[in-house]
């Protein structure tokens, strides 16, 4: 058995041949499994300007026309991408997973659960999955909550959760404490989480008897705000 | 004579160079940790300071961790142990010092780069993207210099010290280059996911634990002065690890959308790696048995020892935490911290703390200023780092249950606060042991003593 104690042996075997063998075991074959997924580009991602780009033109209507122009396909593009690269640089992927798991009841938590299609474009390269939830999944976050919840959180998080440990984010405002460039793109980005998908199934929502709010948001918005019989 | 030989064999400079640029990164990191543990608890004193902002911070204590604390600390071990085991010096000093300053330039640029905001979306990788060329041909540099010994060395057949080096300078460079570029440039999606799981688990597995072991196989029998006790486990433990581990990596992402034949793939061979540790434990604890007295004398192996039985629990922890049915509760939750604490301190760091009480007394040429003080840091770090691991543990279980029960998000907020006070309590108690070490390690260096025989 001398030859396993041998430099070259250990070089080739050990260093290079398990190595790849693992690549190839655990790389390779999933990616043949995957590899004819169609792959998407932002711009193709962006074809569908979603209700809630529409709504963030139009609460900020100055800051938007300053620094993306118009709300069509291209300037989504760019915003997505934008907040995309803001969601990297803040980590936020260190404290929000994104991918639902078929168990421990995330599918009524936080709505399907993921597929591999759903991965398959530009903004999930590399991808986003996290490994750590201090805050909630946000795979299905688009559309969960209206641009106002996200401008108040995204400036003062314990304003609108007060037990968040999420830290603040001052600098995505300017100095008339509305949203800047980065901050129109990070909420426009996670609104977009969830839609890289059709036919979602929406998750369940519940109207509070007696809450004013609640009749007049809807199902849609929930978890905006307290409701009214809870509130002291 | 033969001493003199050994003196001329390593580049004591170098040793030295890379042990203060391990501790410094060490400070750096845990003050890092420190601050970011403060968010936790809404104590946080720098909330509107873009460039100290707790996500980032959090990616300069990992990062450091990794390519600064343990890297630099493995690299004086290795400087130190290499030329002594092969009779044949590194390959060119100047090139040591090179990488040396090189390295820490990388490690400056990571941190100021990761601060300002262009952070990489890998973990463990963080390295801003135009770094992670110049950590590819450091690293490269870097083993070139310390291949060539063993290379060179006359003996044809290797001690198993030099098997682990020799596997692990190759899985560096290429798990480096896997993990920073493939998953960013090349394999979009849930294959690129499987990738950087390959890697998150590859940097530990394939670099951390061969240069681990491997310092292990040198300087425990080299303290004990009586060789390891079977030869057969060695190899056992070595070749086993070197076909179980790599194929680990999935387990990071287990219950996702990665093709389930691979997450059962990584599952098995994480269990089977739990095998392969106990017969490297067995071999170890047999090396000391009827020595043990010498873990009340010697403080270098109490960290030894101390750092196999952490390696022996994160291992047994993870044959467990890895199956699938406990992943639905622990998953996501503190329980991994702790887990991952007690493998990259309790184990590597421990060890390093034992090779760095070892070697420097024999750097600087003068024996310790106070053994007392080093005792202090081993209790405060110990304890610390044990009261950590079993908090952060029983948090994540905590979380992982109100998860699955369906408790509203904020529930498990308030119920993970008292664990995270206790963790940053505990991180302040590891500080504390540091700054007592460092300050021993200062009073040493400057003590006006005649040189002591290294």
């Amino acid at each position: 058995m001398k030859v396993t104690e041998r430099f070259s042996f250990i070089l080739l075997v050990a260093g290079l041949g398990f190595f790849a063998f693992s690549i190839a075991v655990m790389a390779f074959l999933p990616w043949l499994n995957l590899k004819d997924i169609p792959m998407r580009s932002v711009e193709d991602l962006a074809k569908n300007v979603p209700i809630e780009f529409y709504d963030l033109s139009s609460r900020y209507p100055e800051q938007f026309k300053r620094y993306f122009g118009d709300v069509n396909s291209a300037s989504y593009a760019k915003v997505l991408r934008l907040g995309r690269d803001t969601y990297v640089a803040e980590a936020c992927w260190h404290c929000h997973s994104q991918y639902v798991r078929p168990i421990s009841n995330e599918d009524i938590r936080f709505g399907d659960v993921s597929i591999p299609d759903e991965y398959q474009n530009e903004l999930q390269l590399p991808p986003l999955f996290g490994t750590r939830r201090v805050g909630p999944d946000l795979t299905r976050e688009g559309g969960k909550r209206p641009n106002d919840w996200h401008v108040a959180h995204f400036y003062n998080p314990r304003e609108v959760v007060p037990t968040s440990v999420m830290p603040r984010y001052p600098w995505f405002f300017d100095s008339s404490e509305k949203p800047n460039e980065r901050g129109l793109a990070i909420i426009a980005y996670v609104q977009w989480l969830g839609k890289s998908r059709e036919g979602l199934t929406a998750p369940e929502k519940m109207i509070y008897p007696g809450c004013s709010a609640c009749s007049i948001f809807g199902e849609k918005y929930k978890e905006v705000h307290i409701h009214e019989k809870e509130k002291k | 004579m033969e001493r003199n030989n050994q003196r001329q064999l390593v580049e004591i400079g170098l040793v030295k160079a890379h042990l203060i640029a391990s501790v410094v990164a060490f400070i750096t990191l845990l003050l890092a940790g420190l601050l970011f543990s403060l968010q936790f608890l809404y104590r946080y004193p720098f909330p509107t300071i873009e460039l100290l902002s707790p996500g980032r911070v959090r990616m300069v204590h990992t990062n450091l961790a990794a390519y600064g604390f343990l890297l630099n600390a493995f690299v004086a071990g290795l400087l130190w142990a290499v030329p002594r085991m092969t009779k044949v010096p590194i390959l060119s000093a100047k090139l040591g010092w090179f990488v040396f300053w090189a390295w820490q330039v990388i490690l400056t640029a990571t941190v100021v780069g990761l601060l300002a905001g262009y952070a990489q979306a890998i973990e463990w990788g963080e390295t801003p993207i135009f770094v992670d060329p110049f950590v590819v041909v450091g690293a490269i540099l870097l083993v070139i210099n310390l291949i060539t010994p063993i290379i060179r060395c006359k003996d044809k057949v290797l001690y198993v010290s030099l098997w682990y080096f020799t596997a692990g300078f190759i899985w560096l460079c290429l798990t480096y280059l896997m993990g920073n570029y493939f998953p960013q440039f090349f394999v979009p999606g849930v294959a690129g996911a499987a990738i950087a799981g390959l890697f998150i688990h590859d940097l530990v597995g394939l670099f951390v634990t061969p240069m681990g072991w491997g310092l292990m196989y040198y300087f425990v029998p080299v303290i004990l002065k009586k060789p390891i006790w079977s030869h057969g486990l060695s190899l056992i433990g070595f070749w086993a690890l070197a076909f179980c581990y790599p194929l680990n990596g999935v387990h990071h992402f287990l219950w996702s959308p990665i093709p389930m034949y691979a997450q059962y793939g990584a599952v098995i061979s994480t269990v089977a790696v739990e095998i392969v540790v106990t017969t490297v434990i067995v071999n170890f604890f047999a090396t000391l048995w009827g020595n043990s007295n010498v873990l009340r004398t010697s403080i270098p192996l109490r960290w030894f020892y101390t750092g196999m039985i952490c390696y022996f629990i994160t291992c047994l922890q993870c044959s467990i935490q890895v199956l699938l049915t406990v992943q639905e509760i622990i998953h996501f939750t503190d329980w991994v911290v702790g887990h991952a604490h007690l493998v990259m301190f309790g184990v590597f760091g421990f060890w390093i703390m034992g090779f760095l009480t070892y070697l420097w007394p024999k750097v600087v040429g003068k024996p310790w200023h106070s053994e007392l003080l080093n005792g202090w840091h081993y209790w405060l770090t110990t304890i610390g780092m044990g009261l950590m691991f079993f908090d952060l543990v029983a948090g994540g279980l905590i979380q992982g249950f109100l998860w699955k029960n369906l408790s509203p998000w904020e529930n498990s907020i308030a119920s993970s606060i008292p664990f995270w006070a206790v963790r940053a309590g505990a991180g302040i108690m590891i500080f504390i042991g540091q700054v007592i070490f460092v300050y021993n390690l200062w009073a040493t260096a400057w003590k006006p003593v005649a040189e002591v025989d290294r």
